[in-house]
């Protein structure tokens, strides 16, 4: 599996996601938000966590407007996989690739800690490693990470099977405790939680090593 | 010619820093404050033949996200 991080000025989870899926098997190519297209071969990108743009006018929509989005978009449109994590989801959402949008938590502070997360759907290529139902712990580090979107997509998320993880114990004011959600072809995540930072035993857990196992053992084969 | 864009969150979607801004001025004493609404004003200088429409299509691309945002276009 060949995966591409793009890294934004402010992207600041860029290289632990690029150790993750090196770790994982995958090889890993850094996308400068300049570039103007994908190296050759690209199986996934990953958007990383971070601050992009310094977060100006919204988290995510600079980003969402640099150079490189647009080929983001175009190898997504092609069935490409992507995954946004943190401010990735964001700039997901901002592309609108991902339906809804980020707003400040409910309580206005900035979380930064471990939660529970439960796995929503184990029918993609991020989550086919965890069973469903399951209870996973991965860390969360946002400010801007409440969920929203209209009740007719909330109930077509649902209805669809789209939503990939839920909080167990709610901490920003997400929607139907969204937490990580899927595209339409089931091929685009979006998640506030890092499981990139729960990936190595020196991290305090593993619990995010099955969704990058399960996406290199996915596009090795596809 | 300068255009003023207004964004405001969309009637309907929670502003939890209107909302801490309301109880900042109620526990200030200011009382008869029933809510608050925080939003942004974008000022743009603009050449002569940029157009209201192209404004309009900046704030639909850029300046406003309409998921959760509207906004407004004052040419001035």
């Amino acid at each position: 599996m060949h995966a591409a991080v793009i890294v934004f000025p402010g992207s600041n989870c860029d290289r632990d996601l690029a150790v993750a899926f090196e770790a994982a098997g995958a090889k890993v190519s850094m996308v400068w938000h300049k570039d103007t297209e994908l190296p050759a071969g690209v199986d996934i990108v990953g958007v990383p966590g971070g601050f992009s743009y310094g977060d100006y006018l919204r988290c995510g929509a600079i980003a969402a407007n640099s150079p490189i989005c647009r080929e983001v978009a175009t190898h997504a449109e092609r069935g490409g996989y992507v995954m946004g994590i943190c401010n990735g989801f964001q700039v997901l959402t901002e592309t609108g690739l991902l339906p809804g949008a980020l707003l400040r938590n409910a309580g206005l502070k900035y979380i930064c800690k471990t939660v529970g997360l439960k796995v929503a759907t184990s029918d993609s290529d991020f989550t086919s490693g965890y069973n469903a139902g399951a209870v996973i712990n991965i860390p969360i580090a946002h400010h801007d990470g409440n969920y929203y979107a209209d009740a007719d997509t909330i109930a077509e998320l649902q209805a669809e099977d789209r939503v990939a993880f839920t909080y167990e114990d709610n901490p920003n004011g997400a929607q139907a405790d969204i937490a990580g959600i899927l595209s339409a072809n089931r091929r685009v995540l979006g998640m506030m939680p890092h499981p990139e930072r729960m990936a190595d035993p020196v991290h305090g857990g593993t619990d995010g090593v099955a969704l990058f196992r399960a996406l290199t053992g996915a596009l090795v084969t596809a | 010619m300068k255009a003023r864009v207004h964004v405001m969150l969309k009637t309907g979607v929670l502003d939890p820093q209107g909302e801490a801004v309301r109880h900042a001025l109620g526990a200030m004493g200011f009382d008869g404050v029933k809510g608050v609404r925080q939003g942004k004003v974008i000022e743009l200088d603009l050449d002569a033949g940029v157009t209201e429409a192209d404004v309009e299509a900046m704030c639909e691309k850029l300046l406003a996200n309409t998921v959760i945002e509207s906004y407004s276009v004052e040419m001035i």
